[in-house]
């Protein structure tokens, strides 16, 4: 699996994630400038990082969503790449129109940075396979605009659809359906406002954000 | 050619920032303040002063850019 992760001014997890892919496929991470226009070749995966793109101006992900680089992205994504979002990243995604709903400030208005129990609502997708459906988990958070907001017709196809990932144990953020995470209609991309990069080694606190790199790397082995 | 953009949180998306600012206006004494709603306003200052021209480019900056039409609505005032 050879993993790119596009780097924003503002982006904090860029080098988690690029190690959290390196520890799986052994392969290192390229890393991405968002000026830059293309992706390099032979990518099986593009993650995009949590951070504060541009100072979180306008909207978050807003700015970084119509950068040089997310044109590539859309069109690997749109060309059946996977995509990965994580915080910032899932904001970037959204307001980039790979994913649907939309990220709004979190409903008791603070900043929430603290480990969260999910559940895993599915496994079947390359970014979840190592889970088993209805695990609970421990992810930590640190956000402060993760109240995912989807009208009832979106739910309705997410769920019909099989495409919530991952959802709050105790909703930190009053997210619609305790949403933490999505995939796309074709399934190649996801979003989530965790972050499964910060516990991927057990000197760090745990190793349960381990299992979703791993799974990329059964699914996107020698892809 | 000044243009204004009001962008505003559609009907039926929570606004918890302007609940935060009715509770606060509720502690300063001000009674009867039914509903706050927090939008934002952008000002751009345009080259050109074609005004049929300024509305459409700022329309599409607020589709492109300016607004989540998932959640917001916006209004463009010319001039």
């Amino acid at each position: 699996m050879k993993a790119g992760v596009i780097v924003f001014p503002g982006s904090n997890c860029d080098r988690d994630l690029a190690v959290a892919f390196e520890r799986v496929s052994g392969r290192k991470t390229d890393m991405i400038w968002h000026k830059d226009s293309t992706l390099p070749t032979g990518l099986d995966i593009v993650a995009v990082p949590g951070g504060f793109s541009f100072g979180d101006y306008l909207r978050c992900g807003a700015i970084a969503a119509r950068s040089p680089i997310m044109r590539s992205v859309v069109e690997f994504a749109n060309n059946g790449g996977h995509v990965l979002g994580i915080c910032n990243g899932f904001q970037v995604l959204i307001e980039s129109g790979l994913l649907p709903g939309a990220l709004m400030r979190n409903a008791g208005l603070k900043f929430v940075c603290k480990d969260v129990e999910l559940k895993v609502a599915t496994s079947r997708t390359a970014f979840t396979s190592n889970y088993r459906k209805g695990e609970e988990i421990t992810i930590p958070v640190a956000h402060h605009d993760g109240n995912y907001v989807a009208d009832p017709d979106l739910v309705k196809r997410l769920k019909d659809e099989d495409r919530i990932t991952f959802t709050y144990a105790d909703n930190p953020n009053g997210s619609t359906a305790d949403i933490a995470g999505i995939v796309s209609e074709n399934r190649r991309v996801m979003g989530m406002m965790p972050h499964p990069e910060r516990l991927n080694d057990r000197h760090l606190g745990g190793t349960d954000g381990t299992r979703l790199f791993e799974s990329l790397g059964e699914a996107l082995v020698g892809a | 050619m000044k243009a204004r953009v009001f962008v505003t949180l559609k009907n039926g998306v929570l606004d918890p920032q302007g609940e935060a600012v009715k509770h606060a206006l509720g502690t300063l004494g001000f009674d009867g303040v039914n509903t706050v709603r927090q939008g934002k306003m952008i000002e751009i200052d345009l080259a050109h002063t074609d005004v049929a021209k300024a509305e459409a480019d700022v329309t599409e900056m607020c589709e492109k850019l300016l607004a989540n039409t998932v959640i917001e609505n916006y209004s463009v005032e010319i001039g």
